[in-house]
């Protein structure tokens, strides 16, 4: 690992002076995904400014419509939380899905999505959801947020502070793991709001999206057989060692289907 | 700039000047002479590095030092007690032979641990799912499971009377 500075400062304000002030500081969350990448030298930050004391990014509590769910709140957190269970079990789960259970004790929702891997499981949760994303700055809608590759709307110098999910009817979320990194192959996150529906997929293409054809099928009749005549089209899609493009448009179909039945 | 960490091992306070790059197994490994921990990857993959941190286990190639400032650690030399006597883990795996080349067996065993402090009578399902984050590459899997499982059923606080 290269050398950095560390600061471990206390509010949201410290942070902000830090990330302008540092030439290339880099925003420590849970540290499951940066300390890895660290480790094999794939990035040189000059600074890390940890995150773990700002009072400001913790905490999960059920508002109006939903929850709202602090940028450093660990997946374990939010698969355990009562609250959480019972306004969006959906949710829940999914966090209880992530890596493994020391992962889970340490990785962030805020992390995860500012990260936004390609094959991550929240950002799945968070575009099906129409979720908003609270920021230092600002409120970024989901359909916003994730912008493509490993890339967010979040401009240099701002943070997530936090994540607003709105409480579906219904909702589940679906993946099938790679044997070996057990990240998701593909991952799909279904969920109706009155007659409207939202059909997010992950680790299928370069970033989360939504399968619009899917939305559309299941809006006008909520059963698996409705998108039996629809494709997803491979060229958009990844193919790697662990399963071709072709093979990743068929199981997000599987996937879907089976989540409505699910649902 | 190096800084210093100051820390609770295995109930005893400890303190070190540190780099920020320190990882908290180098600190326990390298500068407490705490070798039980071990470090098989070096990708977090493996497990054989868990710990637990104020109470959790985590694994600690994936954790700074200066990130455990004020922490309490617990490391596998801290399971037995003073005397010698193998925590009631360590014992079922010993009991149960579950480990082969024994190198993975320090996480294997902290990670079960904290399962059972969570979820005193886990099913085997919940057994093998909790273990996803440590490999055993000598795939002693079956012995592992059975000594987690025998030492839930000798430890659980409600254990069946029938």
């Amino acid at each position: 690992m290269y050398a950095f500075d560390y600061h471990r400062p206390a509010s949201l304000a410290e942070v902000a002076r830090l990330l302008a002030s540092r030439e290339d500081a880099k925003l420590l969350a849970g540290g499951q995904t940066l300390l890895p990448t660290l480790r094999q030298r794939l990035a040189q930050p000059t600074d890390l400014v940890d995150l773990a004391q700002v009072d400001e990014l913790r905490g999960l509590r059920a508002v109006d419509d939903g929850l709202l769910v602090g940028a450093m709140t660990t997946h374990h957190t939010v698969s355990a939380s009562p609250v959480a269970r019972r306004v969006i079990p959906a949710l829940a789960e999914l966090a209880g899905g992530i890596g493994d259970p020391q992962v889970r004790n340490r990785g962030t929702l805020g992390g995860s999505i500012a990260n936004n891997d390609p094959a991550a499981d929240y950002p799945a949760a968070l575009l099906a959801l129409g979720a908003t994303v609270r920021t230092n700055k600002r409120a970024i809608r989901a359909d916003a947020f994730f912008t493509g590759l490993f890339e967010t709307a979040l401009d240099p110098g701002e943070l997530v502070t936090a994540v607003q999910f709105t409480r579906p009817d219904r909702a589940r979320y679906l993946k099938l793991r790679s044997q070996a990194s057990r990240y998701a192959t593909a991952g799909v996150f279904v969920a109706t709001f009155g007659t409207a529906v939202r059909v997010a997929v992950t680790g299928a293409g370069a970033c989360v999206f939504r399968w619009t054809d899917a939305e559309r099928a299941l809006a006008a009749d909520f059963r698996p057989d409705v998108i039996d005549g629809l494709t997803l089209d491979p060229g958009d899609l990844n193919g790697d060692i662990h399963a071709s493009a072709e093979y990743r448009a068929h199981l997000v179909k599987v996937l879907v289907r089976r989540a409505v039945n699910q649902c | 700039m190096p800084i210093t960490v100051s820390l609770t091992v295995n109930g005893k306070p400890a303190s070190r000047e540190v780099e920020p790059r320190t990882l908290l197994v180098e600190l326990l490994r390298d500068h407490l002479g705490l070798t039980g921990t071990h470090v098989g990857c070096d990708t977090s993959q493996c497990g054989a590095c868990v710990i637990h941190l104020n109470g959790r286990s985590v694994k600690s190639c994936a954790v700074l030092a200066v990130q455990a400032e004020g922490a309490s650690v617990l490391t596998i030399e801290g399971l037995a007690t003073p005397d010698g006597t193998l925590h009631p883990m360590q014992a079922a795996f010993r009991e149960h032979h579950g480990l082969q080349c024994g190198f993975c067996t320090p996480g294997m065993v902290m990670s079960a641990v904290d399962l059972l402090k969570q979820n005193p009578r886990p099913s085997e399902t919940e057994v093998r799912d909790w273990l996803e984050g440590n490999l055993c590459r000598c795939t002693g899997y079956q012995n592992i499971i059975k000594a987690v499982l025998a030492c839930a059923e000798a430890t659980a606080p409600a254990a069946s009377a029938g």
